[in-house]
């Protein structure tokens, strides 16, 4: 009767320790978010606690700063550009990767990832120095241009997608595409018709995950934005040199918002915790 | 519905042979059943026939046509996966409805004959549900109808009833027999379960390490094996290797003359001797292969009952019995007297000692 007893209250222990953990970690994840969906609403300029009263003027400032509502709208385009992109080049890489046999399948797979393992310095640093090399050699006007900054963000999505499309696709069962064939699908009708279906919480996924990391990236970006030509995380470390009145947190509050609804409209397509 | 002609069909996988030079003709609304052991080149046969396998060698002919360079996709082929391999994503209706929109069948039409494919599987009232809603038997049958509804010219099945619990694949064997006669459709089906092939097949095509064996009716393949492997495959065999002296003159390893109906040449042969056609008790005394031994073990098998011997020659041979009510069943260590008749020895070339061991 006693040993019974002892393991449940062994079950109950391990059940709140289990709590405890995930409620600690989450709450480490989400207190910066907190504070600084806190602070956008503080009135005062230098922020200091307790705040001296709560206001909404820093979200109006966002609007009447040029600067910001440019580097939304950069961004917004070139992560949106880079995503389909990077989809298009990562769904027939993951194909090819996944479903054939051939020499160099996986240095060229590791290679497609490496972008994910190199530093954002790393790798901004050496397409600036690329950049610079190329518009020598050809004349053209690369370095600072808007497509070479869309190129180096494309190389931030395919890893993503690569990944996480490759991932889909090992779970598809074969059968179902020779079934497709065998009644009159030849095979690109196929891809598009089981396939694709198939793969398509991944595709969502990938295109989600591309997005958020392009539209957050700063490290890389610095090294390729031109000239009055900056996107949000460059505008608001640009920002931050001079100022650190609360219109920071108030941007930051925007971006968390835009990417949470991302995450929810992709969720109502897909389960994110099922591909993720 | 056509017939299907497989000349000489050969598959390599570099040195390995999968399928070795396969000459198979199935008439016009045959069941065909492909019966061998995993490994001995039924599947890549039936896939060659599907054209998912390139054959090395051969032609595969259906009907008129020499598909053997056609794709999968234009060949009039209706496929059973074993694993059903429905569209997840499709409900019963579409599922059975794709090989007619890949035909360009009229819209108005396909509706209808999706309805009438559903009906002869029996599943009218799923047609809008997924596949994960359904249980292993009616994903079985959607199956089943998404092949038939295509009017094929050739219905291949390939282990399809392996997936289904025992009691299920009863009935379901039974099923598709009647409507696949009922339907009078060219059929190939793969299977290693021999009851399941002997129930369901007009002919049956034994295979074992990718080459045909033995092709022919049950009765055929049971009452004259073509070889050692036939012989153990198909039902149950006790084997004495041994020697062929003359016609009709067969002498075991372990010394027995046995009178049989051969008319081999002499030489090393086996003989097969089926458990239900040897006798004991006083039966014995009218036969004229006669040969005492111990009984070792008695297996009660309900209806039957195996009395393992050892002759005494060496040789264990198992006796089946029907278990009558009457019956006197001899025990272990019992000395009894084993008999059968002339026919009842059935000497086969014993292609294991021909060939060189590997």
């Amino acid at each position: 009767m006693a040993g019974w007893i002892g393991t449940v209250d062994r079950r109950t222990l391990g059940r709140w320790a289990w709590n405890g953990a995930a409620g600690v970690a989450l709450g480490f994840i989400l207190l910066p978010l907190v504070f600084v969906t806190w602070l956008a609403f503080f009135e005062q300029a230098i922020p200091a606690f307790p705040p001296r009263g709560y206001s909404l003027k820093w979200f109006a400032a966002i609007a009447e700063n040029q600067k910001f509502v440019d580097g939304f709208w950069l961004s917004l385009q070139v992560a949106v550009v880079a995503m389909v992109i990077g989809l298009l080049i990562g769904v027939p890489a993951a194909l090819c990767l996944t479903r054939y046999r051939f020499a160099g399948r996986e240095p060229l797979g590791n290679l497609l990832l490496l972008p994910l393992v190199v530093p954002g310095i790393v790798l901004g640093t050496t397409l600036y120095v690329f950049h610079v090399e190329a518009t020598i050699w050809t004349g053209w006007p690369i370095l600072g241009s808007i497509g070479a900054l869309v190129a180096g963000h494309i190389l931030l999505v395919v890893p993503w997608s690569v990944r996480l499309v490759s991932a889909s696709l090992a779970g598809v069962d074969r059968t179902v595409e020779e079934a497709a064939q065998n009644l009159g699908a030849p095979p690109l009708t196929t891809f598009f018709r089981v396939t694709l279906p198939a793969i398509r919480p991944g595709i969502v996924a990938a295109g989600l995950f591309g997005f958020v990391v392009s539209f957050g990236n700063l490290e890389m970006s610095l090294f390729l934005v031109g000239a009055g030509r900056t996107t949000l995380p460059i505008t608001i470390l640009q920002y931050l040199e001079w100022r650190i009145d609360p219109t920071i947190a108030a941007v930051s509050v925007l971006q968390i918002l835009l990417i949470g609804a991302a995450m929810i409209v992709t969720d109502r397509f897909v389960r994110l915790s099922r591909v993720v | 519905m056509a017939r299907l002609e497989l000349e000489a069909l050969s598959k390599h996988f570099g040195h390995t042979v999968a399928v070795r030079e396969v000459s198979l003709s199935v008439g016009d609304g045959e069941f065909v059943v492909l019966l061998g052991p995993s490994g001995c080149g039924k599947t890549t046969t039936l896939r060659m026939i599907a054209g998912f396998v390139t054959p090395t060698g051969g032609r595969v002919r259906l009907g008129a046509e020499d598909v053997t360079a056609l794709p999968p996709w234009k060949r009039n082929t209706g496929m059973v996966f074993q694993s059903y391999a429905l569209f997840p994503h499709l409900t019963v209706a579409q599922n059975v409805a794709f090989g007619l929109e890949m035909r360009s069948v009229p819209r108005p039409e396909i509706a209808p004959r999706v309805v009438e494919a559903l009906r002869l599987v029996r599943l009218e009232g799923l047609s809008e549900r997924l596949p994960r809603q359904l249980s292993g038997g009616q994903q079985q049958r959607v199956a089943l109808a998404r092949a038939l509804v295509i009017r094929p010219d050739v219905l291949l099945l390939d282990e399809p009833l392996s997936n289904l619990d025992a009691k299920l694949r009863e009935t379901v064997r039974v099923e598709i027999r009647e409507l696949q006669r009922q339907l009078a459709i060219t059929t190939v089906m793969v299977t290693h379960d021999q009851e399941e092939a002997l129930i369901m097949a007009d002919r049956l095509v034994v295979m074992s390490d990718g080459a045909v064996r033995q092709v022919g009716t049950q009765q055929e393949l049971y009452e004259r094996p073509a070889d050692r492997f036939v012989a153990g495959f198909v039902g149950r065999s006790n084997l004495l290797p041994g020697t062929v002296i003359g016609p009709g003159q067969f002498e075991t390893a372990g010394g027995i003359a046995v009178a049989c109906t051969t008319d081999g040449a002499p030489g090393p042969a086996v003989m097969a001797l089926r458990p239900e056609r040897l006798v004991l008790g006083p039966a014995v005394s009218t036969l004229v292969n006669r040969v005492s031994g111990t009984v070792e073990l008695i297996g009660y098998l309900g209806a039957y009952i195996d009395v393992h011997v050892r002759l005494t020659s060496g040789d264990r041979i198992v006796v089946s019995q029907p278990n009558r009510a009457d019956g006197q069943t001899p025990k272990e260590g019992d000395i009894v007297e084993v008999g059968w008749s002339r026919e009842a020895a059935v000497v086969v070339p014993d292609e294991d000692a021909a060939r060189p061991q590997t």
